[in-house]
């Protein structure tokens, strides 16, 4: 069984090779970078920083379906009839509007650790416990997101009239079909713009992980900074990567856009 | 015939059916708990771990961290705002180079990371030390205050440059023309009749800027200066008591919490002109 995982990691890695922007076989380093500082392989920092932009960019993307799932639950509490349900979805956005995304990140880091730790020496294991830099810059920034996705997604609720919901109960369909199958495509298209800014504020604050030691773009470049001396050329390049994926995503998120209004364009 | 001698006396409204205890109630209790339980835990730990030593030692330097912060924000923001003036008129102008170049210092500012641009200015302008010597403004860019005032003045003068291009932008052609055809010269119209609405539209992204402004001011700490989160960080590395972060998360949030009342509250009070 651990063959089959490891020949899935290998299978997986050796794509990412493949289709590696910057030191893959169409690389830009590797074309156009050849014996300077940003060679791939042992001379050079390319591949490092491939590593960091392949990190920056996973990041992100994982943090987002967490983010998104967690974000929609918290809009649904804010709307709820119950008054226990809408307090305790609203502390959730106050605490977490509120703080630094920084102060998060530490806060989740450290307090996962001191948490998990007391938790295993309850159970009688002995031993320091190191939480995973990923899994905490993850949940710190689906925290954030998600506290700001569900005002977003709040909005776009609001914007669909009640008539949508009284139609789809006419027509016998229970709660949740009413919600997948008559709200929610509504729901995307309205909420799109916004979430699409939060998702580039999501891109931005990745680079923050990289004070809790995640090898991100900026923990990769400020390495190859500090070691080659060239500060402004390597920071210079992080912010032409983030720059990069903003760009990516801004297009993306156009096509996207054009998608879900095709309807629509028709009238 | 019969007569009706004797009213029926008020009767008591029937009881109200007991709430039915739905699945989002029970939700709700469960989030509710989930929370006081956490705020119970944290204040233990407060209470178990209070040390009036600590609090003697660590206590004033949080103040003057809150004062660096604070202080920060407050010059960065207004520094901002007047660069943000020529920026905003830039972009909007009819000259294809200026417009676009603005566009670009827009588009580089809010497209990384306020970290990586203030790494940028610190240790990569830093780099440049002999050639900062030489024009003698090396002083300048040794301070990591300095630099970290630069970077926030020059990040959130490419956010109010677009407030302000999209406020001024959402003011009416009308009223251009009708100050035109009172005879107004372009610069009263502007400053009399167009600013004014535009700041009305500006003032809530005005507010959530400040706050972004207040969150983002915590990186400086990465960059040895002391403000809130510096003093923070410091004090944990010297005590390792998680509680430092719980200060300093009470703190960050008051004071955002006060800017929010504060904004909403100065909202209200500008535009009572406006509601019917």
């Amino acid at each position: 069984m651990s063959g089959f995982f490891s020949a899935i990691a290998e299978a997986i890695s050796a794509f990412l090779r493949l289709i590696d922007p910057l030191c893959g076989p169409a690389g830009v380093f590797r074309w156009f970078a050849g014996n300077t500082l940003l060679a791939c392989g042992d001379t050079g920092w390319g591949d490092e920083i491939a590593i960091g932009f392949l990190v920056t960019a996973s990041l992100a993307v994982a943090t987002l379906p967490l983010g998104l799932l967690v974000g929609f639950f918290i809009a649904l509490a804010k709307q709820s009839e119950e008054r226990s349900l809408r307090l305790a979805a609203d502390v959730y956005t106050t605490i977490f509007r509120g703080l630094p995304e920084l102060l998060t990140l530490f806060i989740v880091y450290y307090g996962l650790q001191i948490l998990a730790q007391n938790l295993l020496s309850a159970l009688g294991y002995q031993g320091a416990v190191e939480i995973n830099a990923f899994v905490a810059g993850m949940i710190a920034l689906g925290v954030v997101f998600s506290a700001y996705c569900s005002e977003v997604l709040l909005s776009a609720f609001r914007a669909i009239p009640r008539g949508q919901y009284e139609a789809g109960y006419a027509l016998g369909l229970h709660g949740g079909r009413t919600m997948r199958l008559i709200v929610l495509p509504q729901l995307v298209r309205i909420a799109l713009p916004g979430l699409g800014n939060l998702w580039m504020a999501l891109l931005k604050d990745t680079a923050l992980v990289s004070v809790v030691g995640l090898p991100d773009i900026l923990r990769q470049t400020g390495i190859a900074a500090r070691v080659t001396k060239e500060a402004f050329l390597f920071y210079s390049l992080a912010c032409g990567l983030f720059l990069v994926l903003a760009f990516l995503s801004s297009v993306a998120f156009t096509a996207i856009e054009r998608r879900v209004k095709r309807s629509e364009v028709a009238r | 015939m019969s007569v009706v001698t004797t009213l029926i006396p008020p009767q008591a409204p029937p009881p109200a059916p007991p709430r039915p205890y739905t699945l989002s109630r029970f939700f709700g209790s469960v989030a509710l708990g989930i929370w006081l339980a956490l705020a119970v835990g944290i204040f233990l730990t407060v209470v178990n771990g209070w040390d009036p030593d600590k609090f003697a030692k660590y206590g004033p330097s949080y103040l003057s961290g809150l004062g660096v912060t604070l202080l920060l924000v407050a010059v960065s923001i207004s520094l901002g705002a007047v660069v943000s003036l020529p920026l905003a008129f830039a972009r909007m102008s009819n000259n294809k180079i200026l417009s676009w170049l603005a566009y670009a210092y827009v588009y580089f500012f809010r497209g990384t990371p306020l970290l990586t641009q203030l790494f940028l200015v610190y240790y990569g302008l830093g780099s440049f030390s002999a050639e900062l010597k030489a024009i003698g403004l090396w002083g300048f860019f040794r301070d990591a205050w300095n630099c970290a005032l630069l970077t926030f003045t020059l990040n959130t003068a490419a956010y109010q440059a677009e407030i302000l291009r999209g406020a001024i932008e959402s003011v009416p052609r009308g009223q251009h023309e009708g100050a035109a055809s009172l005879g107004l010269s372009k610069r009263v119209t502007f400053f009399k009749i167009i600013l004014p609405q535009a700041l009305i539209v500006a003032l809530r992204p005005y507010g959530n800027e400040i706050i972004l402004m207040i969150k983002g001011s915590a990186i400086v700490a990465i960059v040895t200066v002391f403000d809130l989160m510096g003093e923070t960080r410091r004090a944990f590395s010297r005590t390792f008591d998680y509680q430092t972060y719980l200060w300093a998360a009470l703190l960050y949030l008051m004071i955002v919490e006060l800017m929010r009342n504060l904004w909403a509250w100065l909202e209200a009070r500008l535009t009572r002109h406006l509601k019917r």
